[in-house]
Order: C-alpha cells, then sequence, then structure tokens
C-alpha cells in the first residue's frame, strides 16, 4: 500500500485493529503503464526529493526509474489542474492508457492485523539555516545526501562531479563530519548518527575513483568505524586512496573570490591555526525521526527517548513499549544497513513469536492447472516483442522485428505488446498460448534478471512447465546502449531473438523437486545469543538442540553488568536461562562438543559427544552459529607482571567484590585499544569505549575526588552512547587521545604507576600518576571457529570471525543455505546487537522451518554416464561441493568411475560443464544442443 | 492466551530495507503481510545511495 499512512491502531497484542489512510495518486495504477508520455509532457517543474534536491523533477512523476510499484502519481501540490481545474490537464490528454484520474479521493482502510512492525526509518538533518558553514548561501557546500546523488550515474550530472557555482571539475573537496550530530548547541542532536563517518569515507574512495587527481580531505572528531571490517576500509582509504583525514573540528566556512572557492579555517594537530581552500564543501549530516514518525508513535502509543528514538529494551531490542508493537531499521536509534536488515528480521521473529499459532491461516498458495504433456507435439513457438512503451520502440524498429521473427523456423505466432510485463498483457498471453496451442515461449523485451520469473508464472498458468521459455534481452543490452543507431540496433534485436529461438526449440519441460525438512535446529553455543534464538524459534513452535561447550549457559554475559543504557545483565540472563531449562521444545546440551557434520539445508546430521565421550547424532533442519568470542589477554602494558595492571573484565570483578585496592586508589589510567586496530587485528572491538566509560562514570560517582583518565584512540561511543561520553566529561573524567605510533608508556614506580603520554592539546608529554591501570583488551575470535567452520565449510574472515553471505543485504545468513550466524561470533558487539542478531537468525531459519520441504529449482547439473569416464576434473571446480566420484561395476564385473550431482547442492552455475573435456556433464536448460543452436544462429547472418 | 484471537496477518510500516526484510522475512513463514509506504514507491533511503561499502554494490 503507497502512498498510505497509520493514523490509528486499536485493539491489543494479536488483535489489532488499525487505520490507514491512503491518499490520492490521481493514477489508476491498474491502467499506468508508465511510459512517461504524462512526465515528458506536464509543463510543471519542482524539485526532485529522491535526488535531494539536486535536480528537477515533474508534477507528475515516478520517484525513480527502477520504482516499484512502477507507476506514475501526481504531485496535488505542484499539480497546475488540481490547483486550478480546467487549467493545463496535458498528461490526461497524451496518457495512452487513460490512466489519469483527477477525481481521485482520499480513502480510508480499516485493517486486521495480529501485530504491527514500525521501519518507518529516518531523515537526513537540514543544515537549512546553519550559518555557520553556509549551506543554503554558497552553492559549493552541500549535504552528503547530494553528493550520493552526484555521484550516481541516475543523479543530475550521471555522476560528473562538479562545481554548482561555474560547473568546473571539482579539484579538492572537504567532508565536515557531525554536521546534525554530537552537537546540542546546532541541533540539539547531542547523539552520534553512527553512519556518518563511513560513509564520509566511502563516499572521498568513489569520488576520487570519478574524479583522477582529486584531493579529499575529512575533518573530524572520532573516527568512528568500529563495524565489521569498517577499520581496514578507513586505512585502505587513508594509505591506498589518498584521502587525508584532519582531526579538528572546522570552526567556518568563507567564500573567496566571485568563483566560488571556499575557505576553511581550523586549528591542526600541532595547534596552528590554517587557512584552507577548497572547491566543494560536503556536511556528512546525521541522521534524525522525521516529525511525521513522532506523530505516527503518538498515534501508536509507544514511548520514545529523550532524541526521539523508539524506547527498547537491550534485551528486547525490537519490542516497543507497546505489546504486540515491534520497531525495526534507525528508528530505535540510528544505525548503519546491515544492523537495520538485522533487525528487520528480528522484528519478523518477535512478531512470529506471539502469531505463531495462526501461521499460515491468512496466506494462501497459488494454484496453477495441470501440465500440458507437449512432447510429442511439433515445434509451435510464440514469440512476444515488447515496446516497453518507448524504452524499446523508441529506439528500434519492433514492427519488424516481430515480423521478422515469424520467418524463423518453428515460430507460429507473434505478438507485440506495448508492455509485456502489465497485467492485462500477462491475462493475454495465456490467452494467446491456450488459443494457439504454443509449446515454447520467447519474450524479446527488457532483460530475464527481473522479469523471467515473471514469465515463468504466466506461462505455467496456460498449463505450460514453466522452463519452455527463453528470454531476448533487447532492452537493457540493446535499445539503452545504441541509442543512437536505430538501424543496428534494430538488427541486434533480431539477432538476439533469432538466438533465443533456436535456443527455447532445443528446450524440454524440467521438473522443479523438493526436498523434505527436518523440522527443528541445532543453536551451538549458550550465551545470549544462541539461547535469544534458541528461546524464538521455540516459541514460534521448532524444536530445538542447544548446544553449549562449558558446564554453564551465558556465556560472555556472565562476565558483564550493566548495558550501555544501565539494564542490569546478570538478572536478565538469569530470566533467559531459567526459561530456556523450562522450555519442552528446547534440550540443552552443555559441556558438549561437536565431532562431525554432514548434509544441507532441510537435512543436516551432526554428531556430538559429551563429557563422558558419549556420542550421540542430531538430525536438524538448520543450523545456528553462535559459538560467541573470547577476551585477549595482553602482553603489554606490564599485563600479568603488575599486580594492578588488570582488564577491564577483572577490573569489573574488583569493584564488584568491593576489593580494597579499587576502594583505596584515587588515579586510574585506562587504555583503550589494546590489542585492537593494531598490525596483528585490524579491527575495533566496538564496545570497550562505552564499557571504560561507564567504568569511569561509577568511579566518579563513588568519589568525585578520585583522578580518571581515559587515553584513547577514537572514542567510539556510537549512537545513543555519546550522552555517556558527555556525562563522563561533566563529571570530570580527563580523555586524551594518543596515536598507534605514540603508544602511552607504563612505568612502574614504587608507589603505583607513571603513565606517559604525548597531549595533543598541550603538545608536549604528560605524566600520569596512577594506582591502578585498567587495560581494553580485545575480543578475540573463539577458539573453536576453526574447527567449526571446516565442520560445515563456511567461511571466516580474515580475523577468524563468521563471515555472512553479504555484508550489507545478508547479515545472518551463510552463503550455504540453511546456515546462520549470531552474536560476537560473526564480529564484536554489545548485548542488544547480539540479541537482535540472534531474533534475526532464528526468523531467517523460521522461513524454512515453516515449510514441509524446500522447493530448489530444475537448473541443475546431469551427468551422461555414456561420456563421464569419471576424470575427476569437475569436482575441484566446483564451488558448491555437489558433485562426488563413484565407481560403478557393470554385468562382466568392470569398473566404471563417473560423477555424481547432488541436486540439493548443485546451483546450475555451469563451471563443470565447462570444464569437463568429454562433454560428460551438461546443465539441463543450457545443454550443448542448446548452446550449439543458440550460437550457430548468432553466427547464422 | 488461549481464549484470546490471535490474527495471522502483520503490518509492516515502512517500505525501506528494514521493513522490506521484515515484510519478506514474515511472509516467507507464513504470515500475511500488508506493507504500507508513505511515498509512492517502496526502497527508501537505500535506493537514494549510490554505491555501498564495501562491494561497491549499485543500491538497487
Amino acid at each position: 500500500m503507497t502512498l498510505s499512512e497509520v493514523t490509528k491502531v486499536t485493539g491489543e497484542v494479536g488483535d489489532f485493529k488499525v487505520t490507514v489512510k491512503e491518499h490520492p495518486r490521481y493514477v489508476d495504477m491498474d491502467k499506468c503503464i508508465a511510459c512517461g508520455e504524462c512526465a515528458a509532457k506536464c509543463p510543471k517543474k519542482v524539485d526532485d526529493e529522491y535526488n535531494a534536491e539536486t535536480g528537477k523533477r515533474k508534477a507528475v512523476y515516478v520517484k525513480y526509474a527502477q520504482a516499484v510499484p512502477l507507476k506514475y502519481q501526481i504531485d496535488a501540490n505542484a499539480c497546475i489542474w488540481l490547483n486550478k481545474p480546467g487549467k493545463c490537464g496535458a498528461c490526461a490528454k497524451v496518457c495512452p492508457a487513460d490512466a489519469i484520474n483527477f477525481d481521485d479521493t482520499e480513502k480510508n482502510h480499516e485493517i486486521e492485523v495480529g501485530s504491527v512492525i514500525l521501519a518507518p526509518g529516518f531523515e537526513a538533518f537540514d543544515p537549512t539555516g546553519t550559518e555557520v558553514f553556509g549551506y543554503g548561501n554558497y552553492p559549493n557546500v552541500i549535504t552528503s545526501m547530494q553528493l550520493e546523488r552526484y555521484l550516481s550515474a541516475s543523479g543530475p550530472t550521471e555522476g560528473h562531479l562538479l562545481r554548482l557555482s561555474d560547473g568546473k571539475p571539482v579539484r579538492k573537496m572537504a567532508f565536515l563530519q557531525c554536521v546534525g550530530s554530537r552537537d546540542e548547541n546546532l541541533c540539539g542532536n547531542g547523539y552520534c548518527s553512527s553512519v556518518c563517518c563511513m560513509y564520509a569515507i566511502k563516499e572521498a574512495v568513489i569520488a576520487k575513483d570519478h574524479s583522477p587527481g582529486l584531493q579529499t580531505s575529512i575533518f573530524y572528531m572520532d573516527m568512528r568505524t568500529h563495524g565489521k571490517e569498517f577499520d581496514e576500509y578507513y586505512q585502505r582509504a587513508k594509505n591506498d586512496s589518498g584521502v587525508r583525514f584532519v582531526r579538528c573540528r572546522v570552526n567556518g566556512v568563507e567564500p573567496q573570490g566571485k568563483e566560488g572557492d571556499l575557505r576553511l579555517h581550523y586549528v591542526n594537530e600541532q595547534g596552528q591555526q590554517i587557512e584552507e581552500y577548497f572547491d566543494l564543501v560536503v556536511l556528512s549530516v546525521g541522521l534524525q525521526t522525521p516529525k511525521h514518525v513522532l506523530e505516527l508513535a503518538e498515534q501508536t502509543g509507544i514511548r520514545l527517548t529523550a532524541h526521539n528514538f523508539a524506547a527498547v529494551s537491550d534485551f528486547a531490542p525490537v519490542s516497543t513499549s507497546r505489546p504486540g508493537i515491534f520497531t525495526c531499521g534507525a528508528f530505535s536509534g540510528p544505525k548503519d544497513i546491515p544492523q537495520s536488515v538485522m533487525e528487520g528480521s528480528a522484528a519478523a521473529a518477535a512478531a512470529a513469536d506471539i502469531l505463531s499459532p495462526a501461521r499460515n491461516e491468512m496466506t494462501k498458495e497459488k494454484v496453477f492447472p495441470p501440465e500440458r504433456n507437449i512432447l510429442d507435439e511439433e515445434l509451435r513457438i510464440g514469440v512476444f516483442v515488447c515496446h516497453c512503451g518507448s524504452n524499446i520502440a523508441g529506439y528500434v524498429d519492433v514492427e519488424d522485428v516481430a515480423d521478422y521473427a515469424a520467418t524463423l523456423p518453428g515460430v507460429t505466432h507473434v505478438e507485440r505488446n506495448l508492455f509485456t510485463c502489465s497485467q492485462d498483457t500477462q491475462e493475454l498471453m495465456v490467452k494467446v498460448i491456450e488459443e494457439n496451442n504454443l509449446n515454447r515461449i520467447v519474450v524479446a523485451a527488457c532483460t530475464p534478471r527481473t522479469h523471467e520469473a515473471l514469465f515463468h508464472e504466466t506461462i505455467k498458468a496456460a498449463g505450460l512447465n514453466e522452463y519452455l521459455f527463453e528470454m531476448a534481452n533487447i532492452r537493457n543490452q540493446n535499445s539503452w546502449v545504441h541509442t543512437g543507431d536505430k538501424t543496428a540496433a534494430t538488427k541486434k534485436a533480431k539477432d538476439l531473438t533469432r538466438m533465443a529461438v533456436a535456443k527455447v526449440a532445443w528446450q524440454g519441460p524440467l521438473q522443479n523437486f523438493s526436498v523434505p525438512i527436518t523440522r527443528n535446529a541445532l543453536v551451538i553455543g549458550g550465551g545470549l545469543a544462541g539461547m535469544a534464538a534458541a528461546s524464538n524459534l521455540a516459541q514460534q513452535g521448532f524444536p530445538v538442540t542447544l548446544v553449549e561447550r562449558s558446564s554453564v549457559l551465558g556465556g560472555n554475559a556472565n562476565h558483564l553488568h550493566n548495558t550501555w543504557s544501565g539494564e542490569h545483565i546478570p538478572q536478565r540472563v538469569d530470566i533467559l536461562i531459567r526459561d530456556i531449562k523450562r522450555n519442552p521444545m528446547i534440550t540443552i546440551h552443555a559441556e558438549t562438543e561437536l565431532m562431525g557434520a554432514e548434509g544441507y539445508v532441510g537435512n543436516f546430521s551432526t554428531t556430538l559427544k559429551n563429557k563422558s565421550g558419549v556420542k550421540q547424532t542430531v538430525e536438524h533442519g538448520v543450523t545456528i552459529v553462535a559459538t560467541g568470542a573470547t577476551r585477549l589477554l595482553p602482553d603489554e602494558y606490564g599485563y600479568r607482571k603488575q599486580k594492578d595492571v588488570v582488564s577491564s573484565i577483572e577490573f569489573d570483578k574488583l569493584c564488584e567484590i568491593n576489593d580494597n585496592k579499587v576502594k583505596t586508589s584515587n588515579s586510574f589510567v585506562f587504555i583503550q585499544c589494546v590489542g585492537s586496530r593494531d598490525a596483528d587485528r585490524n579491527y575495533c572491538s566496538k564496545v570497550c569505549c562505552t564499557h571504560s566509560v561507564q567504568s569511569a562514570i561509577d568511579l566518579k560517582k563513588e568519589n568525585p575526588n578520585r583522578k580518571v583518565y581515559i587515553l584513547y584512540r577514537d572514542m567510539r561511543t556510537y549512537s545513543q552512547r555519546e550522552m555517556l561520553y558527555k556525562k563522563a566529561r561533566e563529571m570530570g573524567v580527563v580523555f586524551i587521545n594518543y596515536e598507534l605510533h605514540g603508544k602511552p608508556k607504563v612505568n612502574k614506580k614504587d608507589n603505583g604507576f607513571e603513565v606517559e603520554v604525548w597531549d595533543h592539546i598541550l603538545h608536549r608529554p604528560l605524566l600520569i600518576t596512577a594506582d591502578m591501570i585498567i587495560l581494553a583488551a580485545a575480543i578475540i575470535p573463539s577458539a573453536g571457529a576453526k574447527k567449526l567452520s571446516r565442520m560445515y565449510k563456511v567461511p571466516l574472515d580474515n580475523h577468524g570471525f563468521f563471515q555472512e553471505a553479504h555484508a550489507k543485504l545478508r547479515p545472518v545468513d551463510f552463503a550455504t543455505e540453511g546456515l546462520f550466524v549470531a552474536g560476537m561470533a560473526h564480529y564484536p558487539k554489545p548485548v542488544e546487537e547480539s540479541i537482535a542478531q540472534a531474533l534475526a537468525a532464528s526468523a531467517r531459519a523460521a522461513t524454512l522451518l515453516s515449510k514441509e520441504e524446500v522447493t530448489l529449482d530444475g537448473i541443475k547439473a546431469e551427468v551422461d554416464p555414456a561420456h563421464c569416464d569419471g576424470c575427476a576434473l569437475c569436482i575441484d571446480v566446483c564451488p558448491y561441493h555437489a558433485i562426488t566420484l563413484l565407481e560403478e561395476k557393470n554385468d562382466k564385473g568392470e569398473v566404471h568411475k563417473l560423477v555424481s550431482i547432488n541436486k540439493a547442492h548443485c546451483k546450475g552455475c555451469g563451471l563443470c560443464q565447462g570444464t569437463c573435456p568429454k562433454r560428460g556433464v551438461s546443465v539441463a536448460g543450457f545443454t550443448f544442443k542448446q548452446l550449439e543452436s543458440q550460437l550457430d544462429a548468432a553466427l547464422a547472418m | 492466551m488461549e481464549n484470546k484471537k490471535t490474527i495471522g496477518s502483520v503490518m509492516v510500516v515502512g517500505g525501506g530495507i528494514t521493513g522490506m526484510q521484515s515484510a519478506l522475512d514474515l511472509a516467507d513463514a507464513g504470515y500475511f503481510v500488508y506493507l504500507v509506504e508513505r511515498s509512492g514507491a517502496i526502497g527508501g533511503a537505500m535506493a537514494q545511495l549510490d554505491k555501498t561499502f564495501p562491494t561497491n554494490d549499485c543500491s538497487m
């Protein structure tokens, strides 16, 4: 439902009534074919929100070229007719589909749902009116979102970086960090927006790629690159791409001359006043909750934090204050894409937790007619040539292509459609196939990447096997690239169509096949993440086997006290352990190791061994790896040599037992990044800055006269944790920055320690007398990770943490289906992120476990026993471990070697086929015969 | 809980990357989803981004 807003939510968990207000689109969605004639004729231009106001759009518009749904809409504020009926109306006159409806009205819907998930997102801080940086006054000061659009090929300059003042290429650009973040004076947003450091680096690197020779500088306070692989990217940007990083707050931006140059003044790290000139200044704007979302929060009755983000518990990171209403993404605090995607899945798990009794009650399976047997029929190919509005027809003589297609061997029917993908054409296609008894279909249109699945469904609806289909890509690979030469484009469209016809002629029906799913889960690791995943899956009705190597559940959480927001960890962990132990759906195997594993999605088999050496095999449909991480035992700063040099965790224990040394000490020095972010471990352990700040606050609370120092490289109190950093400074905790090349030195003295560190403000070495030294030691991968990764054939990253399938879009899946990762096994992270990832893993696992069987497509490798001689070359190249070597005896007792394909593992990539020297293996749908006739057709003209 | 009504559908408010992920996971697990989006098309802020770290994938 687009152009729609929630205005009211009544009822309670499991049974809500939601009122949704749907604004008029003034374009009939069923009729609109997105040809763009309306926008071409519309005389009214306004700023384009999608391009962050860097370009213009019309009053009738589509949000962006790839929009879903791809339907035009009229901006009622800008439209001439809607403001003065009778004037204009150009769009209605030219629309070939009669889709414009100026009489469209607002509608209200009442919808009954069991649960509501709020994912309304954020808005970028708008720096208009912030006099300091001249945004809005000087044309060459832009926001990071605007830069993103300038860099984009679909943006206003098609990716060229030009000065807005005079259109000259940009040679020198500056990024100013923390605009609208960590700044209560300018905007009231005291929190850190978490994502700007990383996006500024990315934009700087990409901008340099676009414009060789471009100089980029990032002016920052703390470089907060605390996510997985972020620090390595930061280093690469600095060392390989040559992005300059300057730690300072820029005082002001002023124009210089009439050309649009900008003068920045700042104090550099050596304490000098500097003036420097730039072509372009980019404001790295922060994230904030938009006004309409604040209204949504009020209408739904959920509590917000002081910074206008949804209030959540660290132990229920997607649950709002109102039961049954969940939140995910930037609404509960600024966060990056992977964390948002994780929370999206986590919210699904949380909703499924309460709705599982009603699973499958509202959904229905699509029913298709029985498949027609075409094997004995003679070839009757139908070709559908698409105009794609003017996308193809504007550059290709489609009529000529259609006439030509009719002459090709086997073709008995040809159609042309304005939009072959539109709903009405789909219905027409079904009718045409049935009436003409067609048995192979070619669509000459956009691209199979986006539309092949749709046409498969269509021909299935006409009673054909879905694989009796081929697409000729005459748009993305033809009309879009040959806009200047209609004759050549038309010839190429014919070639492509001829090839598709030649290939489909040899296509037989293929069957998708299903493998049954063992509907239970194995969760490896009984820490917070493992327990949270197990608990949620059990709540959804799936049996869980939980394996823990040690004798106790709880993992690292057993050593922690408070979450960053102050929630008491031991109490919550106890509740979780109690619930897990009581849950009849969860079988716990403590003091148990994994011995071996085999199988594939839906059908894993894992062997366990308990402390008495008794082995047991567990069958399970999915596997969740939640083996956590461990702490580094440092070998610097006198750790383990000096009694009063301790790690953060040890210090917590000493505080807990009211240790006399802590009680009587007056000076404490915390040293950050001990073992993190160095040559051995170039990653950030993410939680240590917040941990040390919390400990420092506690020490000051107990006795404000104590001296507490934190020696840091970048304070990474991201998101709303920034308030802890602020509080610590207000309480008098002293923060001193050091660089990797100038690490602090700890010297033992008679009465404690002397810590030597370079002071960047005073520009001289500083000597601090300390009674205790507390080291923020790195988090390192758990010892068993390597063994586990080999056992399940899932990869580890450079540092030994488990590697997810995709850094952004699949943050809890492994590339191998049916396996998921959660918690610190993936990367160091705090409690709420571990739990969110665990819930996400549970949601992803539930998408498999909720089905009886998993359906796999029919594009799989097949062995031809007559040609395969078992040379096994294909086994080495198969990336999915889908091929095994068999030895068979024939009637005469001779041994014949040949390979066998496990179709559940095979993805149909064809590497085996390309490698095989004997034509012993080929992929169904891409057989040698098909490829040959396609090639012959390509060379035929 | 036993006597209370439980409806097997969920409303997801917001059609950005987060809301879409939620909607997909719920639909795949057997729940009917209403995806409510304030603007004329789904995609959210990520659709505005040029490329993303670390793969430099186009955000579409």
